[in-house]
């Protein structure tokens, strides 16, 4: 930033300026988008859309209905709660198995190798194992989602606790913490910027495992919402479920990052 | 609240295959202010790690108060070069941790007497190093200790700041009456503000030393014969024709 050692009396004019960068650099963040709604909106106006696009009243319209007989809701509904359940099943059990491993060196020998090994698997691969399993109900649905919100908490989760700095444990050491105070003062809170990465990673993972699991095996959930409709080529609900995803997935994600922000609000880099 | 005696009698300190101290015998009064110099290998901070028990020795004895050195205690608190404070924690939270009832009255008074009054609620990702190191010596005196360990804490503070800090270790010292083990490279400091210079030398004790001025210490002709005397066992020969320079 420039220092302002500006007289009163420009005062007003500093302020117009300023004004002025706000509105260009807003206007310039949000041009393609509006630029496009605007392109969309035209088509439509001017009856130049085939029946592969939805039309802007339509799309409204329909959200109002969904809205109104409660099936936006409904679907809304179940689909967090498969994503929610499975990231706290999955989000746990990478937690604990990553302190672990990060902590004991026993632990990471035998559980490494076979959680390498599944890793190695790609996760939307192991899918017809888990249908045939668990069927299409809810466990497959969560277990899939489990599976992948695993491994990115898991391996931040391991890191962050290898990479605590060794001169803060003795310091500990010196102080007479117990080990339970070492842990709960030193090691997780070290770990913690850490662990927060791999559970924004998860968290991204989780709804799309969501749409893949909700597209191939649901009677449910905004995933089957779009499935329907492309078989009656409903192609407003199909753009409501996408944005119903888009709106999920960011909100989710923004409730992390103001988490994240909380909790490493001790860490310059995560200050405004 | 007088410091304790430390006595180290016959001790050897192996890393593998490498010997880092010799036969080390002393014996420290309570109350007293020890420099420990020498050349950066000679064995001095591995010294002072023995003592707090931080390492372990390899042989001999070390008698803290007449009871064998054996785990961490809070009576004898450590200061490293670097503050190693925790950065998630508050100034008033790090001083904490050093109280062993977990005192926060205890760490509000610590933090006083080192002059960092309304600092309590900072992260000490805002305070400059030479505060972080003033948090931490609050944090090492908070438990009312009755040896204090340094381990080259000023090495790492601009010259002006650790002017200040060597007024205030001393000031607290000579209140407190704690035994303090100083180690430090910097022969200045070690005659400014101890009772009694130790040199080590290849993990052997070289030269021990009483240094016989009033308190507080100005350099002066007196400070400059033992800073000269001192330098000349370090250096050997050649550091006549250098600290030359050094008289006035």
């Amino acid at each position: 930033m420039v220092k302002e050692i500006a007289l009163p009396e420009d005062r007003p004019l500093k302020i117009v300026t300023a004004w002025r960068r706000h509105l260009l650099d807003w206007f310039l963040i949000w041009s393609v988008p509006a630029l496009l709604l605007a392109l969309w909106i035209y088509f439509a106006a001017t009856n130049q859309l085939n029946h592969l696009f939805p039309k802007p009243e339509e799309l409204i319209k329909t959200t109002i209905r969904f809205i109104k007989d409660g099936t936006l809701w409904d679907n809304l509904q179940i689909s967090f709660l498969r994503a929610a359940a499975g990231l706290l099943i999955g989000g746990s059990i990478g937690f604990l198995l990553g302190i672990a491993t990060g902590l004991w060196h026993r632990a990471d020998q035998v559980l490494n190798t076979p959680i390498q090994m599944i890793k190695s698997v790609p996760r939307l691969a192991i899918l017809p194992l888990i249908l045939v399993w668990f069927g299409i109900g809810e466990t497959a649905k969560v277990v899939l989602i489990a599976l992948s919100t695993f491994f990115p908490i898991y391996l931040n989760t391991f890191h962050g606790l290898r990479s605590i700095d060794p001169g803060l444990l003795e310091m500990g050491k010196v102080y007479g913490l117990s080990k339970w105070e070492q842990f709960r003062d030193i090691i997780f809170p070290g770990a913690l910027s850490s662990i927060m990465i791999g559970f924004r990673q998860s968290l991204g993972g989780t709804w799309l495992i969501l749409i893949v699991a909700e597209t191939v095996a649901a009677k449910s959930g905004i995933g089957y919402m779009a499935t329907n409709a492309r078989e009656y080529m409903m192609m407003d609900v199909i753009v409501l479920s996408m944005i119903m995803y888009a709106l999920l997935g960011s909100i989710s994600d923004w409730l992390v990052v103001r988490l994240t922000r909380h909790l490493l609000r001790w860490h310059p880099n995560y200050r405004r | 609240m007088a410091g304790y005696p430390i006595e180290l009698s016959h001790v050897h300190k192996f890393f593998g295959d490498t010997q880092v101290l010799r036969d080390v015998t002393l014996s420290i009064e309570p109350g007293e202010f020890v420099a420990l110099v020498g050349k950066s290998g000679c064995g001095k901070s591995t010294l002072l790690r023995l003592i707090s028990s931080l390492e372990e020795k390899s042989g001999g004895e070390i008698l803290i108060k007449d009871s064998k050195v054996e785990k961490v205690d809070a009576d004898v608190r450590f200061l490293f070069q670097d503050p190693r404070l925790l950065p998630w924690k508050t100034v008033l939270e790090n001083v904490v941790l050093g109280s062993p009832e977990r005192s926060e009255e205890k760490a509000r008074q610590a933090l006083r007497e080192v002059g960092l009054e309304g600092k309590e609620e900072n992260w000490p990702a805002d305070l400059s190093g030479g505060q972080r190191q003033r948090v931490a010596l609050a944090r090492a005196l908070v438990g009312t200790p009755k040896v204090l360990l340094l381990d080259e804490p000023l090495s790492a503070l601009d010259a002006l700041t650790r002017l200040n800090m060597q007024r205030l270790i001393e000031c607290l010292w000579q209140h407190l009456g704690l035994t303090v083990i100083l180690v430090t490279h910097d022969v200045t400091e070690a005659v400014n503000l101890a009772d009694r210079v130790i040199l080590l030398e290849e993990g052997r004790v070289a030269l021990d030393q009483s240094i016989e001025l009033a308190r507080p210490r100005t350099r002066s002709r007196d400070t400059v014969y033992y800073e000269h005397l001192i330098l000349s066992h370090i250096m050997g020969e050649e550091a006549d024709a250098l600290t030359e320079e050094y008289a006035i």
